[in-house]
């Protein structure tokens, strides 16, 4: 992509820019509807257009300037930010780095288009020149789009790792001084230590004398899972509460046994309903039948 | 090409009080650097118990910290040097629950648990050198190896 | 730099509380200390006329639990259990719990509690706003 003399480049891309300027407003109104703008700036239309402007001047000075293959331009500067939070929108949507640069290359053929149509009108001295400088400038624009989205994915994954973390170890308050935690899926050392926050964190806000480790979502109990849970158990021992794991199936027992997993002296139940009982009994708290207190079905 | 960072400060280790000093200093620097609470606990308690087996045990010597930045990644890293008498079983020493006087014997493999990175440098009769470094993480990272 | 003044033990808070001693540690203990105040108080409950009901240690307002401390603690109740009284340890942090659990410290034979006043009713005692608190005399 090459154009014919250094002198004629730099005429080149300021016919670039002019055109860009000239054609603002029109551009602006085709890029709107592309997915790109549309579904970052839903708003309203006229909120895409004005952010559609906002990067049609930017093009515009770095084609004045006549840096069209540079990504640093400084022309790029006043729309970095829009760029960036236009990919994040997009990654957060589920696109990849890739479809978002795909997307903006779908804006190259619109512009393309509308400069061949200025050349149809008034005969431009270097229109070949011209296209293949818009394509450049386009590709550019892509690039620096690519640069933005790449880092934000980085974020947003590493984000949503917390969250998932933290989401999936809910603390729940069972009783007056009791709090339970189902524990689900594999507990490795991650899992653990939020469980573990979350769970002692609770103790303090419940003033919860007992805590329920619900395993009954927990795949396998291997010493590994057994040391996360005998962790736990120290730890809210040492908050002055007392754990109780319940959940434990047959096969688990059966595995905790033949492994030689030791588990001191953690007070286990079969099940969750189980475990409240007994928390409930410690407390000295009787549950006894009354009235009932809903009507029979007429 | 990246020099190693010059140390952000050097602090004695050389008393009691010394020891308090190093405590406060390090949290202060954890809490700068933005590691959440749980992981400045964990980076000063170890502090603490290096910090006194450099006292009890090298004889006294110095902690250097220097902070760390690579690329969006902020550090710490605690360097204990002592010029005492050195560790002439490192393998031993590492092992729980062993102890040459007082304590729980927790000190070294206590420490290396509660940080991320962990370098231990000790020659009988050349003093020792141990390293620690923690990197801020707004994920808990899973632990790789045992705990 | 020569680091931080110590805190004089005579300096910690212990208050009687009916028959309990309240033990309040707050922020950092330099390690003389902290075995300064082990003694103190395995010397009050030896010899004071007033028989010793119990113990209680706050350390609600303890960041750092390092192994020495930690053993300060554990030895302060095997002292006080010979001597047949009873000590709670109360008010431990989140993060101090999560750390000596990591550290492999989980102090078994410690009697724990969440708070002072869970800590006065473990012992058979009234909450805190039941019994008049005194504060101690120099050690």
């Amino acid at each position: 992509m090459q154009v014919a003399d250094h002198d004629t480049a730099e005429e080149v891309a300021k016919e670039l820019g002019g055109f860009l300027e000239r054609r603002r407003e029109q551009l602006a109104q085709r890029w709107a509807d592309a997915p790109l703008f549309r579904t970052v700036f839903t708003v309203s239309r006229d909120e895409a257009v004005e952010a559609c402007k906002a990067v049609v001047d930017a093009l515009a000075d770095v084609a004045r300037s006549n840096r069209l293959e540079d990504v640093q331009a400084p022309g790029f500067g006043t729309v970095r930010d829009q760029l960036g939070r236009m990919a994040a929108s997009r990654t957060q949507a589920g696109f990849s780095s890739s479809q978002i640069a795909g997307e903006v290359a779908g804006l190259r053929e619109p512009a393309l288009a509308l400069l061949r149509t200025e050349f149809e009108e008034s005969s431009a001295e270097h229109s070949e020149a011209c296209l293949l400088a818009l394509t450049v400038l386009m590709g550019t624009l892509r690039l620096v789009v690519m640069e933005t989205s790449v880092s934000a994915g980085e974020e947003l994954i590493a984000r949503q790792r917390l969250q998932l973390l933290e989401v999936a170890t809910p603390v729940i308050k069972l009783w007056e001084g009791i709090v339970a935690v189902p524990l689900i899926g594999t507990l490795d050392s991650a899992r653990s230590q939020v469980v573990m926050e979350s769970l002692l964190e609770a103790i303090v806000d419940q003033r919860a004398r007992y805590a329920i480790l619900d395993i009954t979502g927990v795949p396998t109990v291997d010493s590994l899972v057994a040391q996360h849970l005998m962790k736990t158990v120290a730890a809210a021992r040492l908050m002055g509460a007392e754990c109780i794991v319940s959940g434990i199936r047959p096969a688990i027992a059966q595995t905790i046994v033949h492994l030689g997993i030791d588990l001191g002296s953690i007070i286990t139940r079969a099940g969750l309903a189980d475990a409240l009982a007994y928390a409930l009994t410690e407390q000295g708290i009787v549950v006894s039948q009354g009235p009932a207190q809903g009507g029979s079905p007429r | 090409m990246h020099a190693p960072p010059a140390p952000t400060a050097r602090l004695p280790i050389a008393s009691d009080a010394d020891l308090a000093w190093v405590r406060q200093q390090v949290r202060r620097a954890a809490a700068d650097l933005g590691f959440g609470l749980v992981q400045q606990t964990k980076l000063v308690t170890a502090a603490s118990e290096l910090a006194r087996n450099t006292l009890v045990h090298g004889g006294g010597g110095h902690v250097e910290m220097t902070v760390l930045e690579e690329g969006a990644c902020r550090g710490l890293r605690l360097s204990f040097v002592d010029t005492g008498p050195g560790i002439r079983d490192v393998e031993l020493a590492m092992t729980d629950g062993y102890t040459t006087g007082g304590g729980l014997g927790m000190g070294l493999s206590g420490a290396k648990r509660l940080v991320q990175e962990f370098a231990l440098d000790s020659r009988p009769g050349e003093g020792t050198n141990v390293t620690v470094t923690d990197w801020v993480s707004g994920v808990p990272s899973p632990r790789t190896g045992a705990p | 730099m020569s680091g931080l003044p110590a805190t004089p033990a005579s300096s910690v808070p212990v208050l009687a509380l009916g028959d309990v001693l309240l033990v309040t540690l707050q922020g950092e203990l330099h390690d003389g200390t902290a075995e300064q105040l082990q003694d103190h108080i395995t010397h009050r409950i030896a010899h004071h006329p007033v028989p010793v009901g119990g113990v209680v240690i706050d350390i609600s307002g303890v960041e750092i639990v390092d192994s020495f401390l930690g053993r300060i603690l554990a030895e302060i109740a095997a002292n006080a259990r010979l001597l047949a009284t009873r000590t709670v340890v109360a008010g431990m942090r989140p993060a101090v719990a999560i750390t000596l659990v990591e550290l492999g410290l989980t102090l078994p034979g410690l009697v724990t509690a969440l708070d002072v006043d869970r800590a006065l009713s473990l012992l058979g005692r009234a909450p805190s706003a039941a019994a008049p608190a005194h504060p101690e005399g120099d050690a």
